[in-house]
C-alpha cells in the first residue's frame, strides 16, 4: 500500500484541487475574486461610498451606457447613480471579509470546544455535545435572526451571530476525529512520556484533526457568505452604510419589476458565482483530504 | 491433468505513483488433494497471487501476462458469468478476516441457503439441509440452532468455521485460504487448522494455504512455495525446503525463528528490509539483504528445477540448514 | 538499590462502560440493568526483578496488557497496589511521581499508529527530553542522533517522517523515543507481532542489545511462546484475568506445570514439526464478561474434576521460582506421567 505524505497539508491541498480541471477553475474564480475585494479601492472606477463622486442624474441607466460626464457604466448604475461596477466590488470586499471572519473565529470556537468535549469526556463532552446537537437542530437563518433582532444591527453583531450559528459544525467534526485519534498508540505515547495535557491536545491531537476542519472550513465560509447576504436582503444585516452584495441584491429586487433588472441580477450573479466556487473547491477538497481514499 | 496450473503469472498495479508489479513470474502447479504452503512477508506477493486466482482483483489491478489453467482451462477466456459459477462452487477462498465473506444483516443460515441455491438447483428445504451439514462438519455445536444466529453472535473462531463452512458448501476442488487464522489465538488456531486438515483428507480437497507463518504451514503443507518481492524464490517438499533450503532467503527465515536458535543469544537474522514493490532493485531482489550476493546477482536469476524441487539464485546453498 | 523494580500485589481491573444520562435513568426506572463489568484482572501478583527480562504470556482477553499498562502507571488499579522500586505508585506525588512516570516506558505493538505522522523523527524522539529539561534544547539534536544510531537507523533521518520508514524503521523509532526519557523498565507490549518474520529476528536481538547495553529490566508481552521462550529468563502465563504459571523459562518449556500451558506449548506452530495431526484443547476462549467459576480454565481442562469448577485455584509456590495455579495433585498441577508425550 503507498501511502500519501500526510504532511505538507496545504500543498497537498493545492496540488489536489488543481489536479481536477472544474475544481482548477472554481479555485481561480475564488482566488480572482479574493483579489478584486482586496484590490476594489484600485479597480472600481469609483468611490460608491463617496457621494462627491456620485451623480443623481446617472440613476438607473442600463450597463453600458454612458453618464453625465461621459463616463462608461459597465453595470448601469442604481437608483442613486452609483456605479453597479463599483458597488459590486466594494460590496464583494465587505460579504468576504464578513464571511471569511465569521468562518475563521467560528473555527476557532469549534475546535477548541471540539478538542475539549474529545479530551474531557464525560459530563464535559455531554454538555458541549447536547448544545451541538441543539446548534444543529435549529435552522441557521432562524437562530441569526434571533440574535440579531435581540442584540440589534452591525458588522459585529452579524459575525456574532454567524459564528454563534456555525460552530457547532466543527465542534462536531473534530471532536470526532479527535476521538479516533485519541485512540491511537501514539496519543497514549506521549501520556507515557508525560507530556501535559495541552501539548497533547494543540500539538499532537489537533494537527491530525485539521484536513476535515479545511474542509468544513471551506464550505462554511461559503455558508456565511450566502447566510450574510440572506441577513442583509432581509434588511438586519449589515447597515447600509456598508452595503454588502445582499444589501445590493435587496436594493436591486424593490426596483427589479420596474425592468432595471441589472440592480439586481448582477450582483446576484456574483454572490452565485462566488458561494459555487467556494463550495466546488470545498467538495475536492473532501475527496482530496479524505484518509480512507488517500491510500 | 494439474488441477491448477498457474504459468507466468504477472499482476500489477496502475498508481499515480508507478506501476507496482505485485506479482512479478509466478508459476505454480497443484495437484488434486495437494496442500500447498504459499509462504511470504507483507508485499511479496502472495495474497495477490490468491486473487489473481480467483479473479477478484480490484482495479486498477490487472493480470497483464501469464495464464492460470483450472483443469485445463484457461480462466482468462471465461466470461464474468462463468467465473462466477466456478468462484464458489468448484474454487473456493477462505479470507483473514471472515467478514469478507459474510454478510452482517443476515443470518448464516439465510447467507448459506442463498450460496447454495446460486449454485445449484435445489429446493429450500434441502439448501438448509446442506447448510445444517456444513456447520456440524466445522465442528459447530447444535448446528440447526446456529443457523438462525447472525454474524456478530459468533466469537471470531467460530465465525472462521461458518466462513469455511459456506466455502465448502459446494465440496469444492480447490480452496484458497489468505492468512485465515492470522487473527486467531494459538489455541483458536490450533482448532481452525485441525478442522482445515480434517476435511481436505476426507473431501480430498486440493489447498493453497497463503501465510507468513512457517511454523503453520510447516505443519500442515505437503508443499511449500517461498514468495519473496513477487516471485516464488524456492518450491518443493516441505522437508526438502526446510530442513535442506537452498534460496538464502529461506535458509535466513528458517534460521531466525527463535526455536532454531541457543536462548539467549543474538538470533540469526536476515539483515534489512523487503525493498518497496515500487523500487524493486534489478536482478534478484533479495541480492541487497543476502550474504552470498556477488555482481552476477545483479542479472536477473532463472529458474533451476532438479527433481521436484526448483530454485531462483546464483548461488544455492548446499542443501544444509 | 531495591531488587524488585515493580511489582504488582492482588491487583484487579474492572472496566465498566460508563452509562449515559439516558441509560442512567433506565436503570433508575428498572428498565435497564446496569452495564456489566469487565474484570480484565483478578488479584493478579507479579514481581519483576532488576535486570531480568519477564515474559507475559495468554492469549486474548488474559488481560496481560492491562497488566503491562497498570505497570507503567498509564491505567489506575480497580483494586491492589504496584509498586515501582518499592514505592507504591498511587501516593507519588510531583517530581516523584514524574521520575516514576518516565522511568517505565511502554514499547507499543502497532509501528503504524505509535508514531504521529505529523511529526519529524527528530521532534519524535526529542520532544520528551527538551520538555522535561532532561537534555538543554541545544544538545537535543545530539541526542537524536545517538538514540537513532543505538537503535540502527541512520542518523540523518532525524528530519524525516514516520511514513517514510518500514515496520522494522518505525518501531525502532518507537524504542529510540522511550529510550530518549532514560527508563530503565521497558514494557513490550506484543512490540514484534506486528513485524515481517524477518524483522521481528532484528528487533527481537535489538531488545538484547539493549537489556545488555543500558541494563534495563524488560516486561515482554506477547502471545508467541517461541520468542518469549529466546529472550525471557522467567514467564508468567495468564488465562482470562489470573496468573496460572510463574516459572523460569526453562522450567516452563521442559516441566510445565498448568495444563493451559502444557495445551499452549502443545499447540505453538513450530518448524520442526512437520504434517502434523492438529488436535486442538476443545472449546474456546469464555468472555471476561462471564467468566466460569471456580478455575478459569475447568470448562477446556482435560483433567479437571469437581473441585476445579467450584474453587479457585491459589498461586502456590512449589519450589523457589515455581509458582503453579492448579488443584491436580494437591495444587502442584501435572505431574511429568500425566503430560502427554509432546511432538508426533
Amino acid at each position: 500500500m503507498i501511502a500519501l505524505a500526510p504532511q505538507g497539508l496545504l500543498a497537498r491541498s493545492i496540488r489536489g484541487v488543481v489536479a481536477s480541471p472544474k475544481a482548477a477553475l472554481a479555485l481561480a474564480i475564488c482566488l480572482l475574486l479574493v483579489l478584486a475585494a482586496i484590490f476594489a479601492p484600485i479597480l472600481a472606477p469609483q468611490n460608491p461610498y463617496d457621494l462627491m463622486q456620485i451623480d443623481l442624474f446617472d440613476g438607473k441607466l442600463p450597463p453600458l451606457s454612458r453618464g453625465y460626464n461621459g463616463q462608461l457604466y459597465l453595470l448601469g448604475t442604481d437608483t442613486q447613480g452609483r456605479d453597479m461596477l463599483s458597488a459590486m466590488l466594494y460590496g464583494l470586499r465587505t460579504s468576504l471579509a464578513v464571511g471569511v471572519t465569521a468562518g475563521v473565529l467560528a473555527l476557532a470556537v469549534g475546535t477548541s470546544l471540539g478538542l475539549l468535549a474529545a479530551y474531557a469526556g464525560g459530563r464535559v463532552d455531554a454538555t458541549i455535545m447536547r448544545f451541538v446537537d441543539l446548534m444543529l437542530g435549529f435552522p441557521t437563518i432562524l437562530v441569526a435572526l434571533m440574535i440579531l433582532v435581540v442584540f440589534g444591527q452591525g458588522t459585529g453583531k452579524v459575525i456574532l451571530a454567524l459564528v454563534f450559528v456555525q460552530w457547532a459544525y466543527f465542534a462536531r467534526a473534530v471532536r470526532a476525529t479527535a476521538m479516533v485519534e485519541a485512540a491511537k498508540d501514539y496519543v497514549e505515547a506521549a501520556r507515557c512520556l508525560g507530556l501535559s495535557s495541552p501539548r497533547i491536545l494543540f500539538g499532537h491531537l489537533l494537527p491530525n484533526c485539521l484536513p476535515p476542519l479545511i474542509v468544513i472550513g471551506t464550505i462554511q465560509v461559503a455558508n456565511a457568505i450566502a447566510a450574510e447576504a440572506t441577513l442583509s436582503f432581509l434588511g438586519i444585516g449589515l447597515p447600509i452604510t456598508e452595503p454588502s452584495l445582499g444589501l445590493l441584491i435587496a436594493n436591486g429586487y424593490q426596483v427589479l419589476l420596474a425592468g432595471t433588472y441589472w440592480m439586481s441580477v448582477y450582483p446576484g450573479l456574483l454572490l452565485l458565482v462566488l458561494v459555487f466556487a467556494i463550495n466546488i473547491v470545498g467538495d475536492r477538497l473532501r475527496i482530496v483530504l479524505n484518509p480512507r481514499l488517500s491510500q | 491433468m494439474s488441477l491448477l496450473h498457474i504459468d507466468n503469472l504477472h499482476t500489477v498495479f496502475d498508481t499515480a505513483a508507478g506501476t507496482i508489479r505485485a506479482v512479478d513470474g509466478v508459476s505454480l502447479t497443484l495437484e488434486p488433494g495437494q496442500i500447498v504452503g504459499l509462504v511470504g512477508e507483507s508485499g511479496s506477493g502472495k495474497s495477490i497471487t490468491g486473487f489473481s486466482v480467483l479473479g477478484l482483483l480490484d482495479p486498477p489491478g490487472r493480470v497483464a501476462e501469464g495464464r492460470i489453467l483450472f483443469k485445463g482451462r484457461d480462466l482468462a477466456s471465461l466470461s464474468p458469468r462463468e467465473f462466477r459459477a466456478l468462484r464458489g462452487d468448484r474454487i473456493a477462498m477462505i479470507f483473514q478476516d471472515p467478514m469478507m465473506t459474510l454478510n452482517p444483516v443476515l443470518s448464516i443460515g439465510t447467507q448459506m441457503v442463498e450460496t447454495v441455491q446460486a449454485h445449484r438447483k435445489v429446493s429450500k428445504a434441502e439448501a438448509r439441509a446442506r447448510a445444517r451439514d456444513a456447520l456440524g462438519r466445522v465442528g459447530i455445536p447444535r448446528p440447526e440452532e446456529r443457523l438462525a444466529a447472525y454474524p456478530h453472535e459468533f466469537s471470531g473462531g467460530m465465525r472462521q468455521r461458518v466462513a469455511i463452512a459456506m466455502a465448502l458448501l459446494h465440496e469444492p476442488d480447490l480452496i484458497i485460504a489468505d492468512e485465515p487464522t492470522t487473527a486467531l489465538d494459538v489455541t483458536i488456531q490450533a482448532q481452525i487448522l485441525s478442522v482445515v486438515q480434517g476435511l481436505v483428507a476426507d473431501m480430498g480437497m486440493a489447498l493453497i494455504w497463503i501465510s507468513h507463518d512457517l511454523g503453520v504451514v510447516a505443519g500442515l503443507a505437503d508443499r511449500i512455495a517461498v514468495m519473496y518481492a513477487g516471485r516464488i524464490v524456492e518450491e518443493g517438499a516441505t522437508d526438502d525446503v526446510l530442513d535442506r533450503p537452498r534460496h538464502p532467503y529461506t535458509a535466513g527465515l528458517v534460521a531466525s525463528t527463535p526455536l532454531a536458535n541457543d536462548r539467549g543469544q543474538p538470533l540469526r537474522q536476515i539483515r534489512g528490509t523487503a525493498p518497496s514493490p515500487l523500487n524493486r532493485p534489478a536482478g534478484c531482489a533479495f541480492a541487497p539483504r543476502c550474504d552470498h550476493a556477488t555482481e552476477v546477482c545483479g542479472q536477473e536469476p532463472g529458474e533451476t528445477a532438479q527433481g521436484d524441487r526448483r530454485w531462483r539464485c546464483f548461488h544455492p546453498l548446499g542443501g544444509q540448514a | 538499590m531495591n531488587d524488585i523494580v515493580a511489582s504488582a500485589e492482588k491487583v484487579s481491573k474492572n472496566f465498566r462502560t460508563a452509562p449515559d444520562f439516558a441509560e442512567k435513568l433506565a436503570i433508575r426506572l428498572g428498565a435497564a440493568s446496569p452495564p456489566p463489568t469487565v474484570r480484565a484482572l483478578d488479584g493478579v501478583s507479579v514481581q519483576v526483578r532488576r535486570g531480568e527480562v519477564l515474559g507475559v504470556v495468554g492469549e486474548s482477553g488474559c488481560g496481560k496488557s492491562t497488566l503491562g499498562r497498570i505497570m507503567a502507571g498509564m491505567l489506575p488499579a480497580s483494586d491492589g497496589t504496584v509498586r515501582r522500586n518499592g514505592e507504591d505508585i498511587a501516593t507519588l506525588r510531583g517530581a516523584a511521581a514524574k521520575r516514576a512516570r518516565l522511568a517505565t516506558q511502554i514499547i507499543f505493538q502497532d509501528p503504524m499508529s505509535s508514531l504521529n505522522p505529523r511529526k519529524r523523527v527528530g521532534e519524535i524522539i526529542g520532544e520528551a527530553p527538551r520538555v522535561h529539561g532532561l537534555t538543554p534544547r541545544t544538545e537535543v539534536p545530539a541526542l537524536v542522533a545517538e538514540l537513532l544510531k543505538t537503535v540502527g537507523l541512520d542518523p540523518a533521518m532525524a528530519d524525516r517522517f514516520p511514513h517514510q520508514f518500514s515496520g522494522g524503521q518505525r518501531q525502532r523509532i518507537g524504542i529510540a523515543r522511550a529510550l530518549a526519557v532514560k527508563p530503565d523498565f521497558l514494557i513490550c507490549d506484543e512490540s514484534i507481532a506486528a513485524l515481517d518474520v524477518s524483522i521481528q529476528a532484528q528487533v527481537i536481538n535489538l531488545f538484547m542489545d539493549l537489556r545488555r547495553d543500558f541494563g534495563l529490566t524488560l516486561m515482554f508481552i506477547s502471545h508467541d511462546l517461541g520468542v518469549v521462550r529466546h529472550i525471557a529468563d522467567r514467564v508468567v502465563i495468564m488465562y482470562l484475568g489470573r496468573v496460572v504459571e510463574v516459572a523460569e523459562a526453562d522450567t516452563v518449556f521442559e516441566a510445565p506445570r498448568h495444563p493451559y500451558t502444557v495445551a499452549l506449548l502443545d499447540e505453538i506452530p513450530r518448524i520442526d514439526r512437520r504434517a502434523r495431526r492438529f488436535s486442538a484443547i476443545k472449546g474456546e476462549i469464555p468472555s471476561p464478561l462471564n467468566p466460569p467459576p471456580g478455575c478459569h480454565f475447568h470448562p477446556r481442562c482435560p483433567h479437571a474434576f469437581d473441585r476445579c469448577r467450584v474453587e479457585r485455584p491459589a498461586l502456590t509456590t512449589l519450589a523457589p521460582g515455581l509458582d503453579v495455579a492448579c488443584h491436580l495433585n494437591d495444587g502442584r498441577g501435572l505431574s511429568p506421567e500425566q503430560q502427554e508425550p509432546k511432538g508426533d
